[in-house]
């Protein structure tokens, strides 16, 4: 089979259109998850034990099962207790779900790092617990939070494509239907592969350029 | 129908799937084992032809999506005459995907190896293969391990995927229970526990055994 190049410029502008979405797809997901990984790390630390304990479990049990089957799971069980969702609105959820356990990993990580003395101060100077996360701790666990929080932001535009398979037309779901319609195959899935190379390589290189920054901005070389 | 009636009914199906998703994990687990300590190893050479070779597979394989490079391997290879069997793409796939993660781990843990280590087998004058073998890569082994756990996970849920090029595994088994029976809530759920089992009760003890078995033979407990 050759590459036919009259094809590939026909295909190409569908192409970069479905790209946007997966863009977009990956970019609400990655919204949802930095908002709930927050919660689900701030939820870890409580002292009431059982929530503790159930958000941890909650966590691993999200990381450790496949995110293809998540996401058929959210698409067809909301169904069956009344709530129709559309297959973007159960491939967000899905997404937000599964990288806010991750996140929230990262969150976790950043937190600790935090010195027990800042607890502690807070602590004798009577602040609120929300006072004592919003202007001590968390302004100290996000710089060191990310580069983790890069990684999965890599991690969750590569895992878009699983969206495919609930019908999202992302840029996997446009290459499967021109590879159906045309019997070619060929031209589509290279042309997702080249788009996936190009833009994980300039988001990672851009990651560790704001990463590098953020740094400098602390004064921590 | 209750639970009860419904496991009794359909649970050889998720035997025989999880079966198929079991071997499937042992297989490309070997061969991302081999390919992270070949490439691993071939990112550190001084020789740039072999570095380059290893920085093009692994920036491949992490920048494109295992979801594109499976369809990549599936739809076109056969254009190419190359046709293999479902399940040997699947396995090659994933071996491939996580064999490149894997190789950025072992250079990481290779390069963590305190310099002393380095430097007293360079003073004995050992042979490079042999400083390898028997200084280097057992404590290189001993630091990727915690690291290496996750990568096993990421692996057993990836092999997830594969039921989208028809290899009948445990969520492929899912999917066609849940477009027979309509009953999602425990098709899809009783899949999410068994991957949950495997990785919890399975996987983690196994690499924390493994973590005090090298801490133990390194004298390090």
């Amino acid at each position: 089979m050759q590459w036919n190049w009259e094809f590939t410029t026909e295909i190409l502008p569908r192409m970069l259109w479905a790209t946007l979405n997966t863009l977009m797809a990956a970019g609400i997901g990655y919204a949802i998850a930095a908002v709930l990984g927050l919660v689900l790390a701030v939820a870890q630390r409580t002292p009431f034990r059982p929530l503790t304990l159930t958000i941890r479990e909650m966590v691993e049990f999200l990381r450790s099962t496949p995110l293809v089957l998540q996401i058929f799971f959210v698409y067809f069980v909301g169904p069956e207790y009344g709530i129709s969702l559309s297959p973007w609105v159960a491939g967000m959820i899905a997404i937000g779900l599964h990288y806010a356990a991750y996140l929230s990993e990262v969150y976790r990580g950043g937190m600790e790092a935090v010195p027990k003395g800042q607890w502690e101060a807070c602590t004798a100077i009577n602040l609120s617990t929300v006072q004592t996360y919003r202007r001590v701790i968390l302004p100290q666990a996000l710089p060191p939070s990310v580069a983790g929080m890069g990684n999965y932001l890599v991690g969750i535009f590569k895992d878009t494509p699983m969206l495919s398979v609930i019908g999202v037309a992302e840029l996997m779901q446009t290459a499967n239907a021109i590879g159906g319609q045309n019997y070619r195959y060929l031209e589509p899935y290279t042309i997702v592969g080249i788009i996936f190379l190009v833009i994980s390589l300039v988001s990672a290189s851009a990651i560790r350029g704001f990463e590098a920054w953020v740094r400098r901005k602390l004064g921590m070389y | 129908m209750a639970y009860i009636s419904f496991i009794s009914e359909y649970g050889g199906r998720f035997i025989d799937g999880a079966l198929v998703t079991g071997l499937l994990f042992l297989c490309s687990l070997a061969l991302a084992t081999v390919l992270a300590h070949v490439f691993g190893l071939m990112l550190l050479s001084s020789q740039l032809a072999v570095k380059a070779a290893a920085v093009v597979y692994v920036e491949f394989f992490r920048g494109t999506s295992l979801l594109v490079q499976l369809f990549w391997l599936f739809f076109v290879l056969p254009l190419f005459g190359v046709t293999l069997d479902p399940f040997l793409t699947g396995f090659l796939a994933v071996g491939l995907n996580l064999g490149a993660y894997g190789a950025q781990l072992v250079r990481g843990a290779i390069q963590s190896v305190p310099r002393g280590q380095w430097e007293a087998s360079y003073a004995l004058s050992m042979p490079p293969a042999r400083r390898m073998r028997r200084i280097i890569i057992p404590q290189a082994l001993a630091i990727m391990l915690p690291a290496w756990g996750n990568l096993v996970i990421e692996l057993l849920k990836s092999t997830a995927l594969v039921a989208l090029i028809a290899v009948p595994d445990l969520m492929f088994e899912a999917r066609q229970l849940n477009n027979s029976t309509y009953l999602s809530t425990w098709t899809f759920g009783t899949a999410l526990v068994i991957y949950y089992i495997f990785a919890r009760f399975l996987i983690t003890p196994f690499m924390r055994l493994m973590e005090r078995v090298m801490a133990r033979r390194l004298g390090r407990t």
